[in-house]
């Protein structure tokens, strides 16, 4: 197959990270992709126009981003692996439908470049800043998963891993890019053919007929799926349903409903929990960060070491659910946590959260348009 | 011919509508179409908004779809670009389709997507207990316009029209043999066909404006709707307060599914154009 990017070697390739986001989506078996212009992720639509087609597959562009998650979702119910991308102000329009994915159990991908915000912002410029919104972003109680990669060639194979998961879970699954992953060119050394595990929802296993219950998780926590027009004829609702998809106004049927949607990503925390520890083992200070972050912070805990200095790092690639467990473990030893984020501090609160006040967690941030420079960081782990 | 019990789903029976409500006879009519024109309940997607209207597809046996309030036709364009050969319906009401979703039904209607949608049109926000919709015409009493509605009413059609869908109609709940024939129609044409149906709220708009029950309100659509040819030789001050109903465009032009596929062929350097 054909893929983007200059050819360094073989199966080795320069790319963006909007490329290699474009490059995972299809290696995962992206069907469809429905979306709208907006800067810094627009280079995943215009790519995706170009290789979709190629591919006997279908790209849209809509009217607005509201109008392509909804697309998203009825392509998903007809059968294909679906997808959108956009970046903070198209994401906080998207949550209305995102809720709705998420009650009415629909599998898709939806990418969020993040860019200065709130509101306009600062279009081409990063940020962080989407992390609480990638978690509360829609009224009510929802479940939310979220990834965010700090790297080219992570960003491909984290694109995969949110279509396994949105298929295995049949949950939205977002990708959490930042403005400088999205558009930095790095090395990807791309799998062979073949190698990568890709999850495919579960199908009901008996053929249509009048027993089907599209939200029967029998005796897991996830029902079969079927597809439009395989015969089932189920109906779907973003209301409150039971297990035949329904609406309902039974409190006891509505409750078991949001906690089982709730519950199958919660109770799978510990699986769905990708943290990085660099340098931890007798570090007494953990600079933990994520996403571009992640790149001077790790340049300034070896500056840190350079200077005779016990520092290690922790990095997310999961956001949501919140590894806890994993960042407790990991900062166990330290006597203080740093925190640099470009936003004002969104998941330091989760950190302190985790560690329970154990040690002092550190909050840096930067919210101007600009990444972190290694030094910065390192002066600031000179002072805790 | 089946029976109309064979389309419904019996144990949803019976329907939240108010009594009175035209919006029974409307999903009748639609499924007297549906049952004339032979469409296969499982190659049938019926997809919906929110309101009084959207209820329709929870009661129909086929593959449904509730989405969020005025979104149908963006949840609906994805079900047919994902799998073009799904008969797909879309059931709204005026304030689902033209207020929040007047930026997707101009868009639909744009791509001449094959998508048959139905706007179940009863001038008020039912569900929500009576406010004024952008079919609400002016002057009249709604909860939001206690002393009578300022903003103008939409010519749905001829929105349509404008914005490129290539089948247009309009009928009521009294005239249900040519509604039957308008969505028959609607539902064989190839590109987005829109049909607007007149259907009466007595609960809310028709006794607040003292329109009466609903027997003199389909009674109003029958003393007030002048067939489009008999329109065209009328003047525009004849014309005000009165329906016209019928066929109001045709046009055969390229759907969007079909046209789709052959950018697919011409992206793999098969078929025409290279
Ligand atoms: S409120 Fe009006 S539109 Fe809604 S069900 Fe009652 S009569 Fe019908």
């Amino acid at each position: 197959m054909e893929v983007t990017g200059v050819s360094v070697g073989p199966n080795i390739r320069l790319m963006q990270g909007n490329e290699a986001c474009v490059e995972g989506a299809i290696a995962a078996g992206l069907g469809f992709f429905a979306g709208y212009p907006i800067t810094p992720s627009t280079e995943i639509a215009e790519l995706l126009a170009e290789r979709l087609p190629r591919l006997g597959r279908k790209f849209l562009q809509m009217e607005d981003e509201i109008a392509s998650m909804g697309a998203v979702i009825g392509a998903s119910l007809a059968g294909l692996k679906s997808m959108t991308a956009t970046s903070g102000p198209g994401f906080s329009l998207k949550q209305e439908n995102i809720g709705y994915a998420a009650v009415a159990e629909v599998p898709c991908v939806v990418v969020n470049v993040q860019r200065v915000g709130p509101s306009t912002g600062m279009p081409t410029s990063p940020a962080q800043g989407d992390i609480m919104q990638a978690r509360w972003g829609t009224h009510g109680d929802h479940p939310a998963v979220a990834f965010t990669p700090w790297s080219v060639s992570e960003t491909y194979s984290l694109t995969i891993k949110c279509f396994n998961v949105a298929e295995e879970l049949r949950t939205p699954v977002i990708l959490l890019m930042d403005e400088v992953v999205a558009h930095m060119r790095e090395k990807v050394v791309l799998p062979e053919p073949g190698s990568v595990r890709l999850v495919d929802r579960r199908r009901p296993e008996a053929p249509p007929g009048a027993g089907y219950l599209p939200y029967d998780p029998g005796d897991g926590d996830i029902p079969p799926m079927a597809a439009f027009g395989d015969g089932y004829r189920f109906h779907v609702t973003g209301l409150f349903h039971d297990r035949s998809g329904f609406p309902t106004n039974d409190p006891t049927v509505a409750e078991r409903l949001l906690r089982r949607v709730c519950g199958k990503v919660e109770k799978r925390r510990k699986e769905l929990a990708m943290v990085e520890a660099r340098e931890t083992s007798g570090a007494d200070v953990i600079v933990l960060a994520y996403g571009s972050t992640a790149r001077p912070a790790w340049r300034a805990v070896r500056m840190a070491r350079e200077a005779g200095l016990k520092v290690g790092m922790v990095r997310l690639i999961t956001l949501w659910p919140f590894p806890a467990g994993e960042v407790a473990e990991l900062t166990h030893s330290a006597r203080a946590v740093l925190v640099p984020e470009m936003n004002l501090g969104q998941i330091a609160g989760e950190v302190e959260r985790a560690i329970r006040c154990r040690a002092p967690v550190h909050s840096l941030t930067l919210v101007g348009g600009e990444l972190f420079t290694p030094d910065e960081i390192f002066q600031a782990i000179k002072g805790v | 011919m089946a029976r109309v019990q064979d389309y419904l789903r019996k144990s949803k029976m019976p329907h939240i509508w108010c009594a009175g409500c035209g919006h029974g006879i409307v999903m009748g009519a639609l499924i007297r179409a549906i049952d004339r024109v032979g469409l296969e309940k499982d190659r049938t997607v019926v997809v919906s908004g929110i309101g009084c209207s959207s209820r329709a597809p929870g009661y129909m046996d086929f593959d449904t779809l509730h989405t969020t309030h005025g979104r149908a036709l963006a949840f609906a364009t994805g079900v047919k670009v994902a799998n073009p050969s799904l008969n797909v319906i879309v059931i709204t009401g005026d304030g689902d389709a033209a207020a929040i979703g007047g930026n997707h039904l101009i868009h639909a209607a744009r791509r001449n997507i094959g998508i048959t949608t139905i706007c179940f049109d009863n001038s008020i926000y039912g569900m929500t207990s009576g406010q004024y919709s952008p079919m609400t015409p002016t002057g009249r009493i709604a909860t939001t316009a206690p002393y009578g509605n300022v903003d103008q009413a939409f010519d749905l059609c001829e929105l349509l029209k404008g914005a490129g869908a290539t089948y247009v109609a309009r009928s009521t709940t009294y005239h249900v043999p040519q509604t039957i024939n308008l969505i028959a129609r609607a539902l064989e044409h190839k590109g987005f066909a829109f049909v607007d149906v007149l259907s009466q709220c007595p609960t809310y708009y028709g006794r607040r404006n003292k329109l009466g029950g609903a027997i003199e309100m389909m009674n109003w659509f029958k003393d007030n709707a002048v067939p489009v040819q008999k329109a065209k030789q009328m003047t525009r001050e004849d014309l005000r307060d009165k329906v016209v109903i019928g066929e109001m465009y045709v046009a055969d032009e390229p759907e969007y599914t079909g046209h789709y596929q052959m950018i697919v062929d011409r992206a793999q350097g098969r078929g025409a154009g290279r």
